[in-house]
């Protein structure tokens, strides 16, 4: 697999006769980590739906283009808050859903599947029903049946918020080496995890809505909890998610 | 023991309205073509054996043969509403005018056109449970949560996978509530048609029992269709718990 960037652009969603955001576009560089950020009722999940093509009820409408020319349809994975495990699959049936929702997953698949749940610690859980893992498993087994599709575009919205803090933190571990070289958009509420994980932290915001940047600290992700720019940083995105979206600098490439 | 445990207070209940009953029958000494009491009723069901089970066994075909067909029309009619968008308008309101028809009604015109046989029963027991188990399945077919749907979306499911793969399992539950009451529905469709017209079959042998002031006799068979009644829902919950091993068990029959 290779890394794809994608860029969209003239986005924009009707929420109640008015236009929540009108115009937005933003790249994604091959391979990078972006972190979406905003009030509730942004439009931020909405955004990342409308990128995945899945339905919404309100008029929207949004330009993509990719690295290579070529339509992102069918090379993104998703991610959503819940796990939306199966309970009447197993585990392991879970992670073969892609291969099971097209066609008959094949015996290699069915491997590959044993070795993703190996890379997120639940081999020994493949024969279990779903209802018998923990909130942190099951996450675990969502991140595998993603690995699965080895999609370049990596969607996800609010994914580790179903979980305690601790579980949260190794979760970030264990995607940010698992879904290394993908180009990843995350949508959050979260900004920890934002400074965590992102190369690039976009908020949106503000009437009608714009996505501004915002600085984030230095080193590889994940960072660490205690990396003072973490500390430091996190309060200051904590005051600009509450400031009204106003000042003109910093707009978005 | 733990059968026993769990089921004592139920056992305890029925024997207690035995007991009263047969007190009523013995205090206030109503003559037996009124009401048997409970031991006259045990006396004739061991007397006409032969006769109720042969009856027995003509309701309980027409019954069991009812539930599948009406079962499983029901089940493909769902999933082809689910599959087919253009047959809703069609076939959505033909479906809701058919269970404005009173089945009593329809019965005598179903002994007119398929005669007094096992087949007009059969057809009365699917009719009666055909709608319910259509509808609640279709409602179930629905009603996947829409989490489920955009993964499906996004791991490029085409129509037919979703419906089976996603939509029918996540409908099981609710499906496996129409079936249950679909199973207690059944014995009535199939005992109406006894009533209006046949020489076969419990509710023949109850109307003539009536007839004939044999009351004992007429309980003696309300007794085995209650039986079968009781034992059909449990089989029918059984095989759904069957078929749904993974389902955390909210709506259990027993507890």
């Amino acid at each position: 697999m290779t890394s794809l960037g994608f860029s969209l652009s003239r986005a924009r969603l009707a929420f109640s006769g008015q236009w929540l955001f009108d115009g937005l576009s933003a790249d994604f560089a091959p391979g990078s980590w972006t972190g979406l950020l905003g009030r509730s009722g942004s439009g931020k999940s909405s955004l990342l739906r409308m990128i995945a093509d899945l339905p919404i009820p309100d008029t929207h409408d949004l330009a993509l283009s990719t690295g290579d020319q070529r339509p992102l349809a069918g090379r993104l994975a998703w991610m959503a808050q819940q796990d939306q495990l199966l309970p009447w699959r197993k585990v392991i049936d879970n992670v073969l859903l892609g291969p099971a929702l097209r066609g008959r997953p094949t015996a290699a698949q069915r491997q590959r599947a044993m070795a993703l749940l190996d890379d997120v610690g639940l081999s020994d859980k493949a024969e279990q029903w779903p209802k018998t893992l923990s909130g942190g498993q099951r996450q675990r087994v969502a991140l595998a049946r993603t690995l699965f599709e080895d999609a370049p575009v990596v969607l996800m919205d609010e994914p580790f918020s179903a979980v305690d803090a601790i579980t949260r933190l190794e979760l970030h571990e264990l995607a940010a080496r698992l879904l290394a070289g993908r180009t990843v958009l995350l949508v959050t509420h979260d900004p920890l995890e934002a400074l965590r994980l992102s190369d690039r932290i976009l908020i949106l915001g503000g009437q009608p809505a714009s996505l501004r940047d915002f600085e984030v600290p230095g080193g590889q992700r994940p960072r660490a909890l205690d990396a003072p720019d973490v500390q430091r940083m996190q309060s200051q995105l904590v005051a600009r998610l509450h400031a009204p979206h106003g000042d003109p600098e910093g707009s978005v490439s | 023991m733990s059968i026993l445990k769990r089921f004592w207070p139920a056992f305890l209940g029925i024997l207690s309205l035995l007991g009263l009953w047969q007190a009523l029958v013995v205090i206030t000494g109503v003559p037996g073509y009124v009401l048997p009491s409970p031991l006259a009723v045990m006396q004739a069901f061991a007397a006409h054996q032969q006769l109720l089970w042969h009856h027995a066994g003509i309701t309980v075909i027409e019954i069991v043969a009812g539930l599948l067909i009406g079962c499983i029309s029901g089940l493909g009619t769902a999933l082809a509403l689910a599959r087919f968008h253009g047959l809703r308008r069609t076939l959505l309101p033909i479906l809701l005018i058919s269970q404005a028809v009173p089945l009593f009604a329809l019965a005598p015109i179903l002994m007119l056109w398929l005669g007094y046989g096992m087949t007009a029963k059969i057809v009365m027991a699917t009719l009666i449970i055909y709608f319910p188990v259509a509808s609640t399945c279709y409602d179930g077919l629905r009603q996947t949560p829409q989490g489920w749907l955009d993964l499906a979306q996004t791991l490029g499911a085409d129509r037919r996978h979703r419906l089976l793969r996603i939509q029918l399992p996540a409908a099981l539950p609710a499906l496996a509530s129409g079936m249950r009451m679909a199973a207690s529905a059944a014995p009535i469709g199939a005992v109406i048609g006894e009533w209006v017209g046949s020489s076969q079959g419990l509710g023949y042998l109850m109307l003539n029992a009536n007839a004939r002031m044999q009351v004992d006799l007429m309980f003696a068979a309300l007794l085995i269709l209650v039986t079968f009644g009781v034992a059909l829902y449990f089989t029918t919950d059984a095989v759904m718990r069957r078929l749904m091993p993974w389902h955390e068990d909210r709506t259990g029959a027993t507890s």
